[in-house]
């Protein structure tokens, strides 16, 4: 006897939301999670007693219909606290804040830049959000629908006018370093606009084709890409989807590892029956839903012998090395920012946007960069329940660190990382050091390990334009199905790509149920 | 003990020596037999188009023997636990089947289901198997080796010397050489023979359609076991034959050639100018009884589809061979429903034959080839009637029986 219509693999945010809609249509969903809670890299984890952090500690791309859809308001979700400025922090004077309005700190003709500036990608971003939200037609695919998903965006386009529209077409494959070169004066700023641009992806200021995309998607979330942490931070989230996961009528598991999914084959091809866990113990089901990334899917739990050698080998190369380190601290006390009363917002250490291109250029090499940059967060500050009392967590998105390293990850290699970063902090917060209660490093291959995620990548595999849309991951399992019948995937992996935007996961479970 | 590849590039002296043909372990005796120095290349080898005459190689290969120098076919060791399965995924026929010792005859396809090589897969024993194929496949291989993993490819095609001996009295040859054996030796099978403290590999096997095997041994022992092969055939008209003679024979038996009757998928540049198995006549390779093989979601489809196009062996009226006719639905030459392949007169058929790529639609219709020839340098056409034959062109008894009679 068949136990469930559906396993999914994951209890991701992808993955959950992927069960919740399959459950809502009528299916009977297992949800199938390794570790101990759900979330993903949106789960907490107390990396210090009393100090808790999560992976993915802000929200920003998720769609605001999406959260409508799955009624997250009534399992809990709430947003108690203004969206996150952009703190573009220097060594002298007040640094600039920047929200998806305006400027404010910089000198004018900087501001007024900012102004014409967002309002143009803002425009971008709207017109192309309806294609995040579409499954992507097959490379060849001439059927009407196919061909309504491109008519719509073309149409999206036009109707953004002629100027808008060739100006988006100039401007949708430039490096971020020109597009804000020609907007922007002051060096700080620009570093900081590249930000949201390049974090999590194998992108630096100079890289072209693909930085403005990355952004235009992440604009496409809730607030134009601002960044908001929930109430009760990102386990508010994930305990909302769980909620609506387990009111649906889906069935959850953790610490169920998944061994292999199981393929049959006989004379009508290979379908397949369901997983077996690593415990040992066999789940059937004829669907199988995958949010793992694909080399993951493919490679581990399928296996080549299941799949066509071209497929397995577009797999077997996709891009997909991670290059953010994250750091998490347990400070006894709220740290000072030069030029900062408080803490407040995203802070990003990168001078110049040359600054971030030599820390990319190191990395690229396999080397740890000279002097890192990254985006720092107090999320205590929003979130007190994640430290004691009067205490506070830092955490830091440190770019690039390879996930490959020349010498090797070694104690020292890591002691060496931390205490760079520990510096470069002590310049912009003098005395930080001191307030350090526990330090935690997660390097791409600490992410790997501890996220069961290829390589260690944000994303999955690269969010690039070989690997994107109906490339991604690749052509033949772009529309969420896969060569194996009755097994689909739902991840980060799949078109429109990662952060916490849970477009994968309702993409898939409509294709499933189409 | 001499290095392989010093027998191979013999004068490191040369300037040249990275750039000229490399020659076969049987070179020093095929070089003396090589009376026209008709020499072309095939994988980097210095090949024999001829050695004397066409005509009168084709000739030895249907009423003597004859030899055909398989040093440069590509070999590859496929091994290790995975082997099967490995195999099983690239080819299109079931090797679940494949005893020790046996040869079966593949194809392998790309994920779109068109044809990359054909070639033959000898079970060696469990866990080993020798794949061969006309052109280098080593890239392929790799990738679909890759996810397994115990399996280990390796490129053996200069660790054997091999000569292809075909035609009715190669039986009496091996006979005369001791190898009492072979007589056992059904078509396929494989089989083992000390020769000289080594070991000379038998395969009843060949590429002509008549009686014949392949033998294999160290490259050692190249040079003494021409020596024994052709003291023992002197009597039975033993002749070396090349490249020319080997197409004739082939054609006769209905099988197909890179460049003439496929090209192969993965130097194909023009959109489906490669051609599927079912397209080339070869379904019966296909075994969709297999749950999975590369290829076979498309396969299934084709075949579901039917082909478009369909390689047939067609017999032409008159004796002017249609090398590249153009075929048409009428005498008027007004709809044009394929091409041919490969085209002769066969001598052992007494017929004008060829294989021709045809529109299915249009098997059940007249088929007209339109034929270009010359007579001292003047040039003549005609429009020739063509009908189409099912079975192999030249397919004699003899090629069949164990043991073979002796002639």
């Amino acid at each position: 006897m068949v136990g469930q219509d559906t396993i999914i693999i994951g209890g991701g945010h992808n993955g959950l939301v992927c069960a919740i809609l399959l459950a809502r249509a009528g299916q009977r969903v297992t949800l199938l999670e390794a570790g101990p809670t759900l979330g993903g890299m949106a789960a907490e984890r107390e990396f210090y007693p009393g100090f808790k952090a999560a992976l993915a500690q802000t929200l920003y791309a998720m769609p605001r219909s999406l959260i409508r859809e799955l009624d997250l308001a009534t399992h809990g979700l709430a947003f108690g606290t203004e969206p996150l400025p952009l703190r573009p922090l220097s060594l002298s004077g007040t640094p600039p804040s920047i929200n998806a309005e305006s400027l404010s700190g910089a000198a004018d003709d900087d501001a007024e830049a900012y102004s014409k500036y967002v309002t143009m990608l803002k425009k971008f971003a709207a017109a192309l959000a309806p294609f995040w939200e579409r499954t992507m037609p097959r490379v060849g695919a001439t059927g009407l629908s196919d061909l309504m998903t491109f008519g719509k965006l073309g149409l999206k386009l036009r109707l953004l006018g002629k100027d808008d529209m060739l100006e988006f077409f100039r401007v949708a494959t430039l490096p971020m370093r020109d597009l804000l070169d020609e907007h922007f004066s002051d060096d700080g700023l620009k570093a900081a606009l590249c930000w949201d641009a390049l974090v999590g992806s194998q992108l630096a200021p100079r890289s072209p084709n693909q930085a403005v995309f990355t952004l235009l998607n992440r604009m496409a979330g809730k607030d134009a890409g601002q960044h908001v942490i929930p109430k009760d931070g990102m386990p508010g989230l994930v305990r909302a989807l769980e909620r609506a996961a387990v009111q649906a009528g889906v069935t959850i598991r953790t610490d169920c590892t998944v061994k292999t999914v199981q393929i049959a084959g006989d004379e009508s091809g290979q379908h397949c029956t369901g997983v077996e866990l690593e415990s040992g113990e066999a789940l059937l089901s004829d669907r199988v839903v995958s949010s793992a990334d694909p080399q993951t899917t493919f490679l581990k739990l399928i296996g080549a012998q299941h799949l066509e050698i071209e497929f397995t080998n577009r797999i077997r190369r996709l891009r997909n090395r991670g290059y953010v380190a994250r750091i998490h601290l347990a400070l006894s006390g709220l740290p000072a920012f030069q030029g900062l009363d408080s803490p407040q917002g995203r802070l990003i250490i990168a001078p110049t946007m040359d600054s971030i291109e030599f820390a990319w250029d190191a990395a690229k090499y396999e080397e740890l960069p000279a002097s890192p940059v990254m985006e720092v967060l107090v999320p205590s500050l929003q979130e007190p329940s994640l430290a004691p009392e009067g205490q506070h967590v830092l955490v830091a998105n440190v770019m690039y660190v390879p996930y490959d390293l020349k010498s090797g990850w070694t104690p020292d290699s890591r002691a060496e990382l931390l205490s760079t970063v520990l510096r470069e902090l002590e310049r912009y917060a003098p005395g930080i050091q001191e307030l350090v209660l526990a330090s935690e490093l997660l390097t791409p291959q600490d992410l790997a390990a501890q996220y069961r995620v290829t390589n260690g990548h944000w994303h999955h595999c690269e969010p690039a334009i070989d690997q994107l849309l109906m490339m991604r991951p690749t052509y033949e399992a772009a529309q969420y199905a896969t060569p194996i019948s009755g097994l689909y995937l739902c991840g980060a992996g799949c078109h429109p790509a990662g952060d916490v935007s849970g477009n994968p996961g309702r993409n898939a479970a409509k294709e499933i149920l189409a | 003990m001499t290095n392989r590849t010093d027998i191979l590039r013999s004068d490191t002296s040369d300037p040249f020596a990275g750039e000229r043909l490399k020659v076969s372990y049987f070179h020093d005796r095929e070089k003396v037999l090589n009376l026209r120095d008709a020499w072309s290349s095939w994988n980097g080898f210095k090949f024999a188009d001829y050695y004397y005459d066409v005509d009168y190689e084709y000739f030895c290969i249907r009423n003597t023997c004859g030899t055909y120098d398989i040093c440069p076919m590509q070999k590859y060791l496929i091994e290790g636990d995975d082997a099967l399965r490995m195999l099983n995924r690239l080819v299109t026929r079931d090797l679940n089947k494949l005893r020790d010792n046996r040869v079966t005859y593949v194809a392998w396809c790309t994920d779109s289901g068109r044809l990359i090589d054909d070639g033959t897969v000898f079970r060696l024993e469990e866990n080993r198997y020798l794949l061969t194929c006309g052109s280098p496949c080593l890239a392929w291989l790799r990738k679909s080796a890759f996810g397994f993993t115990n399996v280990e490819v390796t490129d053996a095609t200069e660790d054997w010397a091999a000569l292809s001996l075909q035609g009715p009295t190669s039986f009496a040859v091996l006979q005369r050489m001791g190898l009492d054996g072979v007589a056992g030796l059904k078509p396929f099978d494989i089989g083992h023979f000390p020769f000289l403290g080594g070991t000379l590999m038998v395969s009843r096997t060949g590429f002509t359609g008549d009686l014949g095997y392949e033998l294999w041994i160290d490259p050692e022992l190249a040079l003494p076991f021409w020596d024994a092969l052709y003291d023992a055939g002197a009597d039975f008209g033993i002749q070396p034959y090349g490249e020319s003679a080997t197409n004739m024979a082939r054609l006769e038996a209905g099988f197909i050639m890179p460049y003439m009757e496929f090209n192969e998928a993965l130097k194909t540049v023009n959109f489906e100018y490669d051609q599927t198995p079912f397209e080339l006549d070869l379904g019966w390779l296909v075994d969709f009884k297999k749950p999975h093989f590369n290829g076979r979601a498309a396969l299934l489809e084709q075949k579901l589809n039917g082909p478009e196009v369909v390689l047939t062996k067609l017999n032409i009226e008159g004796n002017k061979p249609a090398e590249e006719s153009i075929l048409y639905s009428d005498k008027k030459c007004s709809r044009e429903i394929g091409y041919v392949t490969s085209a002769m007169w066969s001598p052992a058929v007494k017929a004008n034959i060829a294989l021709a790529m045809i529109d299915t639609a249009a098997l059940k219709g007249e088929i007209w080839a339109e034929i270009y020839y010359q007579r001292e340098l003047r040039h003549h056409h005609k429009v020739a009637r063509c009908t189409i034959q099912s079975k192999p062109f030249w397919s004699p008894e003899r090629a069949r029986l164990t043991p073979p009679g002796l002639l």
